[in-house]
């Protein structure tokens, strides 16, 4: 990439997270969130205190991508990857474009992932975090070719990768060039672990179908947020399948930790501190 | 949700559209045959799910006996149980020792049940990446055949960790040391077809299908309408046709009639194009077969067609 595009990228990543984590009070009045749970509303500022946490019911307040990456990075750490990486449309699938662009307007992103380098508690890594808001994060060409290309820069420069996952699977729209993507994730993913690295993966809510079925399942470590709908085919489709109601529970993050698929289940104010040490732990192994 | 609404609106201009649009152009007299060639293109969509779907076709386990001397059949995962609804095991294909996967539909109703009608459990996918990696240990090329509406989305499937299961089929598969060749005899539909297809090389029968989820599943998460199967047939670029102008397909094997399907001279086609696919595969050494197969990956739906 042309340096000087790369060094407006990394400073317009940096003005992005400086103005979430230093909102003031006239921008947080902007972009208020109301608590699903109690319908008590926040500004932004106020929520990013409480780690997005409702301080009034302890409701999980969804968070944006970037809103994620100011949790968990260190301040002003963060340099993003591809920010204009978009996809195309392969199968030209009627009114898809048009969605896309509808997509861009309403979130700001380019497309559903956000990735890049950062340190989390002084500890260098690549980071990736998936926003639901975009098509429910559904992997297509776009969030397929950023992921891959994160691990590649992971292997490349010898890092550690933490991906935050949260995804409804596979984009439909992009047809079986969004299937192809689980193999090429899950090819990367392969060659990270063949390097000798580390890949930590958070498991958000949702996380589901084709991204479960490929690189959220391949980390060393899993960690599932307190709460998150993990697993891969959906809840409808099981119940229509076996004619009976499904179990209160079923597919949580407590679910998957009895079944043994995650590491342990995390709540949302101690996910850096567990990341963090998991990383120093990595950083300090014998060579 | 407005998107719902988008999708609804393009499905009924898909369902209902494409007359209207073709009446205006014979109207204009010019571009009616255009029209109506795309529209065969769609109609053909739908009838190649339909015979993909046939019980007159052979099932994997017919290629295999066919094309696999001496095949052996081997059982299990290791860890919870036997899944029957993917055939495994050993064999000599052309006197070359190889490995086989497949997924089994079953020849008669008792056995479609068994199998789940080709849908794997976790179990399935595990005894696949076992014997992958059998293969591996012992050098042998891997020959896999696809048809499966899907992996099976059971209760118990979830509980065993299905995703799980199929991650790691497709991370075994993607890294293998070994030539691996899939060959698409039916249906291929999402992770569940995918976990055997990321391979070397990519063959598809005339009349197979590949898509990211059955028909019927993509109009009942687009369109909360599962009976709208067709109408998503006809959008999905799903025929080997289709996915090989995507490059994802690397070759197509024409069929004959369905009756002649059954027939050796077919099966003999058919073991032809594995061995010739193979055959470039077998004289790579281990690093090279591995890099270059990342490399095919790589550039796979990357609009940048790098490499």
């Amino acid at each position: 990439m042309n340096p000087f595009k790369e060094r407006k990228n990394i400073l317009d990543a940096i003005g992005k997270i400086t103005r979430l984590t230093f909102s003031t009070d006239e921008k947080a009045a902007d972009v208020m969130k109301t608590c699903p749970g109690c319908g008590e509303k926040y500004g932004t500022g106020e929520l990013a205190a409480a780690k997005y946490v409702c301080p009034s019911c302890g409701q999980y307040i969804s968070m944006t991508a970037y809103e994620r990456v100011s949790q968990i990075a260190d301040e002003g750490s963060f340099r993003e990857f591809n920010k204009a990486r978009t996809g195309y449309d392969p199968i030209d699938f009627p009114g898809y474009e048009k969605k896309i662009q509808k997509m861009r307007k309403d979130t700001g992103l380019k497309e559903a992932v956000v990735t890049g380098s950062c340190t989390i508690g002084g500890e260098k890594a690549v980071l990736c975090v998936m926003d639901k808001r975009f098509m429910m994060a559904s992997m297509g060409t776009a969030v397929g070719e950023k992921v891959f290309l994160a691990f590649e820069y992971a292997v490349k420069k010898k890092l550690p990768i933490v991906i935050f996952t949260a995804s409804g699977g596979a984009r439909m729209q992009e047809g079986i060039m969004a299937l192809m993507q689980m193999a090429r994730t899950s090819a990367a993913a392969a060659r990270h672990d063949e390097a000798g690295l580390l890949y930590i993966a958070v498991m958000t809510d949702p996380t589901t179908g084709g991204v479960t079925a490929s690189f959220a399942s391949l980390a060393d470590i899993t960690i599932a947020e307190k709460g998150a709908l993990i697993g891969f085919a959906g809840q409808r489709v099981i119940e229509q399948t076996i004619g009976e109601e499904l179990p209160e529970g079923f597919q949580r993050a407590d679910f998957q930790l009895e079944k043994g698929f995650v590491d342990m289940v995390a709540g949302r104010p101690e996910l850096k501190d567990t990341i963090a040490r998991i990383l120093f732990i990595h950083g300090r192994r014998r060579h | 949700m407005s998107d719902e609404k988008d999708i609804r609106k393009a499905a009924a201009e898909i369902a209902f559209g494409e007359d209207l649009h073709a009446e205006e152009q014979e109207a204009k007299g010019a571009g009616a045959s255009v029209r109506s060639g795309r529209k065969t293109a769609a109609q053909d969509a739908v009838e190649k799910v339909m015979k993909a779907r046939s019980k007159e076709r052979p099932v994997v386990t017919e290629y295999i006996d066919n094309i696999i001397e001496d095949a052996m059949y081997l059982a299990g995962d290791r860890c919870f149980a036997e899944d029957e609804s993917v055939a495994g095991g050993i064999g000599l294909f052309r006197g070359l020792p190889v490995t086989f996967i497949g997924h089994r539909k079953g020849r008669d109703l008792e056995e479609n049940i068994r199998c789940r009608f080709g849908m794997p459990n976790p179990e399935g996918y595990r005894k696949a990446i076992r014997l992958m990696k059998q293969a591996e240990k012992f050098g042998r090329p891997v020959i896999a055949f696809v048809d499966t509406p899907g992996a099976y989305p059971g209760k118990e499937a979830e509980e065993r960790g299905q995703g799980q299961a199929i991650a790691e089929c497709i991370k075994t598969m993607s890294r293998l040391c070994v030539p691996v060749v899939t060959v698409f005899t039916g249906e291929g539909g999402s992770g569940g077809a995918l976990a055997f297809a990321s391979g070397d090389r990519l063959i598809m029968l005339e009349n197979s299908i590949f898509s990211i989820l059955s028909p019927e599943g993509f109009a009942s998460i687009l369109w909360h309408d599962g009976s709208r199967w067709q109408e998503a047939a006809k959008v999905m670029k799903l025929t080997a046709r289709d996915i090989k102008d995507l490059g994802v397909c690397d070759e197509i094997i024409p069929e004959p009639e369905p009756e002649e399907m059954h027939e050796k001279r077919f099966f003999d086609t058919v073991a032809d194009t594995i061995w010739r696919n193979l055959g470039p595969l077998l004289s790579k050494d281990e690093g090279e077969l591995v890099r270059d197969r990342y490399l095919k990956l790589r550039k796979t739906g990357s609009k940048y067609g790098r490499n």
